[in-house]
């Protein structure tokens, strides 16, 4: 917890403090309010229901807080072109309460409601008029009694005689507030039981002061509600479902053909920004000759970047492209195509070490070998692990090695420790793109998009051809038996005992051993997953999805 | 995913590091060979300087590590009982050196460590790493592979019998090492038989083996202990020595191996010098000297030193911050060409080509030297190219002399400085430096309050700081000096006569002193202090306090003439290097804040007025990237993706108006699906989101908060 003090002048402290003294502070900080007028009263109150509009004033002031941070490092605010660095960390990574989740519905409203200019996110409006968003207001209201008041309520049950006057006060002041609002804060709050909160949403008190109000109290509180956050398993979110929304998901190829139809976005000044990227490619030359070694970052796909600088820039030379965003690329593959391909070295290393110091001996011996290496998404999946990207650094040391590297994702950089920093040598280049990720998420086993239907279907298919016709029969079993569960969401899969009778009746197997190695096969083929159940019961389970296996179906009923 | 691209052989071109790289135009005019030249010769001359550095700081450590690594095996050289006696409570003779926090820097030393013990102790000696040695079969395997390895670079000129064994097929064990020694120790013996001892080889007969292990705190616990308790057990067949590096503190050792394990060790405790202190000096020597026309500006050195300090304590990483400013330095400034030896620069004023005295006549610091110049002579220099090269030579010149001095002069005002309380100007001379260099140090508070602690110094101290520096201003290169060694000099000779005429006057108040203490009555006694005080408060100055005034005032006139910010000199900007910018983009760079902003402010980078907004927020017609971003962010922990998608698409339809849902409504919808599942999984990559098991279409947010 840290109390800012002075017009944020000092750095945050931070220092742990017991529950206890933390809500004697907010009694404390309520209880002088009380005394005080009520502008300041309702700013106290205001901070227990978290309003956007509080938090970008809080914003503003951490980003002053910021720069004087910034400033105190030496590092002055003054900046080149429009990157980002002219924002502080504090703004980036700041604990901020998580937000009721009917926000977004809200958010989105406000969005929609102002077209073409900006919102300045104001919370004075009240639900029912964003109620035409698709969302139902039933569906709404329902949120907004699960979600906020848990924390609320707890915290009010705090024995805090401050807080109890504190709250009678409010409610008299409400009075004086229009009708708007009134009307406001009863629906929102239609769930709860204690008349402090009706005020909430009053009209928002001078801002310099409140700003520094609220970050003293939220500050104290941050903590607290993080861990409660987090504590608790359950979740307030709708239970709505995609497939409820009845609309098909999308394949791969559709998606891709649909995309293509939306125009790209600000292609214009993406276009810009590009030109302004390319013209840093003799720079990135230099310093690569120098010893250095490039890495992109910044919003945006930099593989058509780097596609650019390859083209234009080292036609002449000899270079390696590694596509790190691809599902099955290895270090090992990128050291093979080293050796293979570029010192032409036919044979086998026992272990990547091995090939690595193969490859640091003939760059050493040989002064003429130099190679630009551009990997794409240095920070996949594949790359990110420790070894690999060690053996990535000591090779990129090799003064006759040139690296030049992308990173995406937002912890990127926590791959490296000091000693790895040190082995690559980076600079850092913002090339901000906002180019879309059509490559890099290709591979990506998106959530909405309908997981490669085809080819399980295909697989199964094929597996099962060269079964028995018992086999088939069993499998066929199962298959039916989950699809006509296939409503039912706590669908845990057939339990053993089940599929066996099942079997016994359609002549499939006559003793359960049978069925026992005939399952073996399938799991051999990951045609099935048995999963034990909380009574310890063996379920069985086809991990495919439901369309898939309709389809599987059909085609079994049409060669039969 | 792998893909290698080879240029036709015909195309392939020799491997150059030409000054193509260094400029685009290909016309000479702004002589990019030649930067490019000075360029590499100066950093091969302050990479070569560093190294000599180094080499000296660490040569008293290493000179320590020597004489016990003498010391640790004489016994085994003499092969007295004593030894055996001492063996038998197989001590392993060790040495502990702890190196700091910096780590990147430790690789250097360890080469030049290894280097120097293979030329004056033995040629057995094994560099270990943690990443290299999972388990004690690796690290058999290495330590092998690497004693035998150099045995045979010893002496594969004369045994051809020695066939060179690979590693993996012996059997790694300690009993092969100690053959293998056993066969090496007894070959040299021989040889130096029959040589009959008349070459004084450098090594002994049996010399030690050496075990480094680099990082001994990344090492497995087990893997060490297994090693240290098999070793011990061999100690009096192979003299075996060890050395752990170590980054953080010596206690280390006994947290990582048990009491039972390290009683098997005799551990001597080496400490390399703090790299704070390897920093102050390669300050010292590369950027308080005139030897390097280079300079660095203050924002600049403030941000290295920044890093240095808030990162990584690392004197390689500063080095390489100090490369990059010199290779900006020389692309970005065409006139760096003439940021070199004096001498050379002088004869490169007259070859410069119209288009650089252009260049010069642009220059800030230039044009306010002309503008203070009268009129002709304005005219003058910005019409006649032979003139103002004349001028420049002149100018340079100057620079030079300011260069010479300011160091001098900076030296001198650090010896008064940095014995003051409190150091109101920093304790490191680096700290002065940058003040020097920020603004007219005089000028500022720290300087007054420093000047004014400066006259309270008492005499000794004073003479001692003095006499500091005499011996700089006498041991420096500037001309100018002769006069002021000659001022300070009657000031020491001042205080010398003082402190004899004080000898005097002891002798005088050592009586009026007994004469108070035959007072001894209260009253009079008062009157006595009280007279005393009164003539302190009205009495003129002592001698000592007059000179002591004297001397700060002759320090301040120093400093005011010598010490002028390098901004205010004429074409500082030749040897400066200020773009502060470049090194904290490149080096220190926040890839996390430049997402954010692209995020939350697309404006900043995509400058469309549809963009443009205040405040916190943004437009609706922002890129889908940052809408499904910005609405995620009100979410808690896990997000259902359907009322996401339906957020998104009243957004996005309302950003495309009213006409947009008249037509084929479903193409449209189909489409902003297909818009949302593209930012939803390009959020995916960026790594804010990823897919949960928890509910059935939900993800699950990464990030905490509002950011």
């Amino acid at each position: 917890m840290s109390q800012p003090e002075g017009k944020g002048s000092g750095a945050l402290q931070v220092k742990f403090v017991p529950d206890e003294e933390v809500l004697k502070h907010i009694a404390d900080d309520a209880g002088i309010k009380v005394q005080k007028d009520k502008t300041q009263l309702t700013v106290s109150l205001k901070t227990f229901v978290k309003k956007l509009e509080n938090i970008s004033d809080d914003e503003a002031q951490e980003i002053l807080e910021e720069k004087n941070y910034v400033a105190a490092l030496g590092i002055c605010a003054q900046d080149s072109m429009g990157n980002g660095s002219g924002v502080g960390g504090g703004e980036v990574y700041s604990f901020q309460t998580p937000k009721r989740s009917s926000k977004m519905a809200e958010l989105a409203s406000e969005l929609a409601q102002t077209p073409g200019q900006s919102v300045a996110p104001n919370h004075s409006e009240c639900p029912e008029k964003t109620a035409k968003t698709p969302q139902s207001s039933s569906n709404k209201k329902k949120e907004f009694v699960s979600t906020t008041p848990y924390r609320l309520r707890k915290r009010l049950a705090a024995p805090d005689p401050y807080l109890e006057s504190e709250s009678e006060y409010s409610a008299s002041c409400s009075e004086e507030e229009d009708e708007d609002d009134q009307k406001e804060v009863s629906t929102v709050l239609s769930g709860r039981k204690t008349p402090a909160k009706t005020t909430a949403a009053s009209t928002p008190p001078p801002r310099n002061t409140l700003a520094k109000k609220i970050k003293e109290s939220k500050m104290s509180n941050l903590v607290e509600e993080y861990f409660e956050a987090h504590s608790s398993s359950k979740v307030l979110t709708s239970d709505r479902t995609l497939q409820k929304l009845q609309k098909r998901r999308l394949t791969q190829q559709t998606l891709h053909d649909l995309l293509k139809k939306a125009p790209l976005a600000y292609a214009a000044e993406i276009k810009e920004l590009n030109q302004q990227h390319e013209s840093l490619f003799s720079k990135w030359m230099r310093q690569l000759h120098w010893g250095f070694n490039i890495l992109l970052y910044g919003l945006g796909s930099k593989r058509d970047l780097l596609e650019k600088f390859r083209t234009s820039v080292l036609q002449d030379s000899v270079h390696l492209v590694v596509n790190g965003y691809f599902p099955s690329i290895t270090v090992r593959s990128i050291l093979n195509s080293i050796t293979e391909e570029v010192l032409e070295h036919i044979g086998t290393f026992r272990s990547p070490l091995d090939q690595l110091e193969f490859i640091i001996k003939r760059f050493k011996e040989d002064s003429s070998l130099e190679l630009y290496v551009l990997i794409h998404n240095l920070d996949s999946q594949m790359l990110r692990g420790e070894r690999s990207q060690q053996i990535l650094a000591q090779l990129s040391s090799l003064p006759s090695i040139y690296l030049i590297a992308s990173i995406d994702h937002i912890n990127a950089p926590l791959m490296w420790d000091q000693a790895k920093l040190s082995l690559y040598n980076w600079l850092w280049y913002e090339t901000t793109t906002f180019s879309p990720y059509v490559e890099e998420t290709s591979y990506e086993n998106s959530l909405l998009v309908q997981q490669s239907g085809s080819l399980a279907l295909s697989s199964l298919t094929h597996v099962l051809r060269s079964l028995t016709l018992n086999a088939r029969g069993i499998f066929r079993l199962l298959a039916q038996y989950q699809l006509g569960n296939k409503d039912n969401p706590s669908y845990p899969g057939l339990s053993f005992q089940d599929f066996y009778q099942q079997c016994r009746e359609a002549f499939l197997v006559n003793s359960d051993l049978t069925l026992r190695a005939q399952l073996t096969e399938f799991r051999d083929h990951k045609l099935i997953r048995t999963k034990r159940g909380a009574d310890g019961v063996e379920y069985l389970l086809i991990p495919v999805d439901d369309s898939t296996l309709t389809d599987f179906l059909e085609k079994e009923d049409e060669d039969v | 995913g792998c893909f290698v691209f080879k240029p036709s052989p015909k195309k392939r071109r020799v491997s150059q590091k030409t000054a193509n790289d260094f400029g685009e135009k290909k016309d000479d005019s702004e002589d990019t060979e030649l930067r490019f030249l000075t360029c590499q010769s100066l950093w091969n001359e302050i990479k070569s300087e560093t190294e000599q550095i180094q080499e000296n700081l660490n040569k008293q450590l290493f000179d320590n590590l020597v004489s016990f690594l003498r010391r640790s095996h004489s016994e085994f050289q003499e092969k007295t009982t004593e030894w055996t006696c001492r063996m038998k409570s197989r001590e392993i003779p060790t040495a502990a050196l702890v190196l700091g926090v910096n780590v990147t820097d430790h690789d250097l030393t360890f080469r030049s460590l290894s280097e120097v013990l293979q030329n004056n102790i033995s040629p057995y000696i094994a560099l270990l790493e943690a990443k290299d040695c999972p388990g004690i079969k690796n690290l058999m395997q290495k330590l092998l592979g690497q004693l035998m390895n150099c045995d045979i670079d010893v002496d594969s000129l004369e045994d051809e019998d020695c066939v060179p064994v690979s590693q993996n097929r012996i059997r790694c064990s300690v009993t092969s090492l100690i053959n293998w020694y056993e066969s090496v120790t007894k070959k040299t013996d021989s040889e130096t038989l029959r040589k009959k001892r008349t070459s004084s080889s450098k090594h002994w007969q049996s010399p030690p083996v050496v075990v480094i292990f680099k990082d001994m705190e990344s090492f497995t616990t087990k893997v060490l202990q297994d090693f240290i308790v098999i070793s011990s057990q061999h100690i009096h067949e192979l003299p075996l020595v060890l050395i752990f590096g170590i980054a953080t503190s010596p206690m280390i050792i006994h947290s990582l191996l048990p009491h039972s394990v390290s009683s098997l060790l005799c551990i001597e405790l080496f400490q390399s010098l703090s790299s704070k202190e390897h920093l102050s000096t390669i300050i010292d020597k590369l950027l308080l000297t005139a030897q390097f026309p280079f300079k660095l500006g203050e924002k600049v050195l403030q941000i290295l030193i920044n890093i240095f300090l808030y990162h990584d304590f690392s004197v390689q990483n500063f080095i390489k911050g100090f490369q990059l400013c010199i290779v900006e330095h020389f692309y970005s400034q065409p006139l760096s060409v003439l940021c070199c030896q004096l001498v050379d620069a002088k004869k490169r004023v007259n070859s410069l080509s119209h288009n650089q005295c252009e260049n010069i006549r642009r220059l800030p610091s230039f044009r306010r030297y002309v503008e203070s110049q009268v009129s002709e002579k304005q005219i003058a220099l910005l019409t006649r190219d032979s003139y103002l090269k004349e001028v420049i030579q002149k100018l340079l010149e100057d620079l030079h002399v300011y260069h010479e001095n300011y160091v001098s002069v900076l030296r001198c005002l650090h010896v008064f400085t940095s014995s003051l309380p409190k150091y109101p100007l920093g304790k490191q001379i680096r700290e002065l430096h940058c003040a020097c260099l920020e603004n007219r140090v005089w000028e500022t508070e720290e300087y007054e309050s420093s000047l004014q602690l400066a006259r309270m110094l008492n005499k000794s101290d004073l003479v001692t700081m003095l006499q500091q520096c005499v011996e700089i201003f006498m041991s420096s290169s500037g001309k100018e000096f002769d006069k002021t060694v000659e001022k300070l000099k009657e000031f020491l000779t001042q205080f010398q006569k003082l402190e004899a005429e004080a000898f005097q006057e002891q002798d005088v108040s050592v009586s009026s002193q007994k004469e108070l203490q035959k007072k001894t009555d209260l009253y009079h006694l008062q009157k006595t202090l009280l007279e005393l005080k009164e003539s302190r408060r009205s009495k003129k100055l002592t001698k000592f306090e007059m000179l002591r005034f004297e001397v700060v005032d002759y320090i301040d006139s120093l400093v005011r003439n010598y010490l002028v910010p390098a901004d205010h000199k004429t074409l500082h900007e030749i040897a400066y290097f200020n773009t502060a910018s470049v090194l904290r983009e490149h080096l220190n760079a926040a890839p996390r804040i430049a997402l954010h902003t692209a995020l939350n402010n697309p404006y900043c980078y995509l400058k469309n007025q549809a963009l443009k907004s205040d405040g916190g927020s943004i437009s609706n017609k922002a890129p889908d990237i940052c809408i499904v971003y910005k609405l995620h962010l009100e979410c808690g922990r896990l997000i259902n993706l359907v009322d996401w998608l339906e957020a998104f698409s009243t957004v996005v339809m309302a950003a495309e108006g009213p006409n947009a849902d008249a037509a084929s409504s479903d193409q449209v919808d189909d489409i902003i699906h297909a818009r949302f599942i593209r930012a939803v999984s390009e959020l995916e990559l960026l790594g804010f989101i990823k897919p949960s098991k928890q509910k059935t279409d939900h993800v699950a947010r990464l990030t905490w908060g509002a950011c």
